[in-house]
């Protein structure tokens, strides 16, 4: 029992992790009905540029936070500008291969002996793992910190999109752009924003995931990034309530199928999901099934 | 004159929507475009709020040109479009519609006066106000897009067909409103397949037909033109009984 409850808690930290990072693919799917495929990466430039902020650099911990939050929101805006934007209003594949073009570029780029590097690299822990006996159960300060953060983010962008005006333009670009448009909105400038906000949790989530699994590489970001991308699908894309339940069942299902029936078969349980969901109801778990807008 | 038009000519792809026309509009004046289904009414308007750029021609507002600018600049200028088949944002509330309409202003206390004003003149909107706009009926969603509209304070608004799928009765309150807020200040150019209405609140109007306008003049003298008569509102009053 002890043990179960101890596998749900490391699900929670896994999942909050991916719902940091599938609120960027979701956000980006709402406001412009693309999949952003290189998001993982800029989850994995988040990793590394709090990583040399803090062990090379020696920054502070939370400047080296904010850095890479700030570097990671510029790299957003920058791809969309220059990969995204000219193949806006051109059929969705055009886009979608700039997409995976731009996540090659990172994942290799990142990879060259004066950029990254192509190794692994074990991150210092800026702090010493503490484990409190709460009930029995062991719960790690990695844990509330996740835990805290995550929900902060979860709080803070609500707050954005509900009560702020740029938040309500963003609802009114979701659903059109000329619409938005005629009420002054510049959409080019909303859409720049939504990538730049996606982009800092995605930077913030690495920094997160590099905390909980302390070893870094350039291609770390594909796997987080496929299954936060299948965790937004799960609740349904473009929806940012579904981004978070989603990523809360994957990573349910992912540390309880590593703890229950193999750790081999967690990747693959992952995708099986996605594929179950595109099957069966593509539209998510909260997405309504009247035919999509055109 | 308020607004000039000036030998516009736009493309979709290769269709040529509009084939070079020209027209303007005076100050306080409600001028009304009419024209089939297809001739390029809507067109016309998507050009002057800068959703669409033009391939030839000319627009000015107020002696300013404001071809190519984009549309979100042009709304700052004064010009507000309420567009064919409304486009409320559905999964805003009925407030926040309101409010976005007053996007490019940031005085906090007059916009909360317009939205005063706007209730008052549209007491069902104030009635709604929380709820989210996908929910209202086809009248009253008609009502938040004009609602909307004016919540920039424009110049000159942009109407783009408002009676279209609304009762008769709608239909009437619609035309009362427009003619009030003409009274108010505000110039007008109205889209209309519904000429009949159209000339009875128009000052001028302009026939649009296949991308070109074929004839011009007094809203009186239009509605007593046979041509007119025959082809535009003819059709109208039998649509009327349907
Ligand atoms: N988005 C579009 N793509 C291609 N052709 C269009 C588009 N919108 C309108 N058209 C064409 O342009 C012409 C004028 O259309 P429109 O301005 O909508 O006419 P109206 O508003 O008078 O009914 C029509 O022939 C129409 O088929
Ligand atoms: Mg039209």
């Amino acid at each position: 029992m002890e043990y179960f409850l101890e596998q749900v808690l490391n699900g929670l930290q896994l999942g909050l992790m991916y719902a940091l990072i599938a609120l960027g693919y979701t956000m980006v799917y709402g406001i412009i009905q693309l999949i952003n495929f290189a998001h993982g990466d800029v989850f994995m430039v988040g990793a590394f540029l709090g990583y040399f902020g803090f062990a090379v650099w020696g920054l502070p911990l939370p400047a080296a936070i904010l850095l890479a939050m700030v570097a990671c929101a510029a790299l957003g805006v920058t791809i969309e500008r220059v990969a995204y934007r000219p193949l806006r209003y051109a059929p969705k594949i055009a886009a979608l291969i700039s997409a995976i073009g731009v996540s090659l570029f990172l994942e290799y780029f990142s990879s060259l002996k004066f950029v990254f590097g192509p190794n692994y690299r074990v991150v210092p822990r800026p702090f010493a793992e503490v484990n409190w006996k709460i009930a029995g159960l062991t719960v790690t300060n990695i844990q509330v910190i996740v835990f805290v953060v995550v929900v902060a983010m979860l709080v803070l962008l609500q707050f954005l999109i509900y009560r702020t005006k740029i938040g309500m333009a963003m609802r009114t670009v979701a659903v059109d752009h000329n619409a938005a448009r005629l009420m002054g909105v510049n959409v080019d400038n909303v859409i720049s924003f939504t990538f730049a906000i996606g982009s800092a949790f995605a930077a913030l989530g690495g920094i997160l995931y590099a905390l909980a699994y302390p070893q870094i590489h350039p291609f770390m970001g594909i796997m987080p990034g496929l299954k936060a991308f299948t965790a937004a699908v799960l609740g349904g894309i473009g929806i940012i309530p579904g981004a978070v339940l989603g990523a809360l069942i994957m990573g349910q299902v992912e540390t309880l199928t590593a703890a229950y029936v193999s750790s081999q078969l967690r990747d693959a349980i992952a995708f099986a999901i996605l594929i179950l969901v595109l099957l069966f109801r593509p539209k998510g778990l909260l997405g309504r099934t009247e035919t999509e807008k055109v | 004159m308020i607004l000039e038009v000036k030998d516009l000519e736009v493309y979709y792809g290769a269709i040529r929507a509009l084939q070079g026309i020209s027209f303007s509009v005076e100050k306080g004046e409600i001028v009304t475009l009419i024209g089939a289904n297809g001739a390029g009414k809507s067109t016309t308007l998507r050009t002057i709020s800068g959703l669409l750029v033009p391939r030839r021609g000319e627009i000015f507002f107020q002696g300013q040109k404001i071809t190519r600018l984009p549309a979100h600049k042009i709304v700052r200028m004064g010009i507000s479009h309420v567009p064919e088949g409304r486009q409320i944002f559905p999964n805003l509330t009925v407030k926040e519609n309101l409010l976005m309409g007053a996007y490019t202003r940031n005085n906090r206390a007059e916009v909360e006066q317009s939205l005063e004003e706007v209730m008052t003149r549209f007491p069902r909107l104030r009635e709604r106000a929380k709820q989210l706009a996908g929910t209202l009926s086809g009248g009253e969603q008609q009502m938040l897009a004009m609602g909307r509209g004016l919540m920039s304070k424009p110049t000159l608004l942009l109407l783009d067909e408002p009676s279209m799928g609304l009762s008769p009765l709608l239909v009437e309150e619609i035309f009362e409103i427009i003619k009030s807020i003409n009274r108010q200040g505000t110039t007008i150019l109205l889209v209309e397949q519904n000429a009949y209405m159209a000339l009875q609140v128009a000052h001028r109007a302009y026939v649009l037909e296949t991308g070109r306008i074929v004839l011009h003049g007094k809203a009186e003298e239009l509605r007593a033109n046979p041509r007119i008569r025959s082809a535009y509102l003819g059709e109208v009053e039998e649509q009327d009984g349907v």
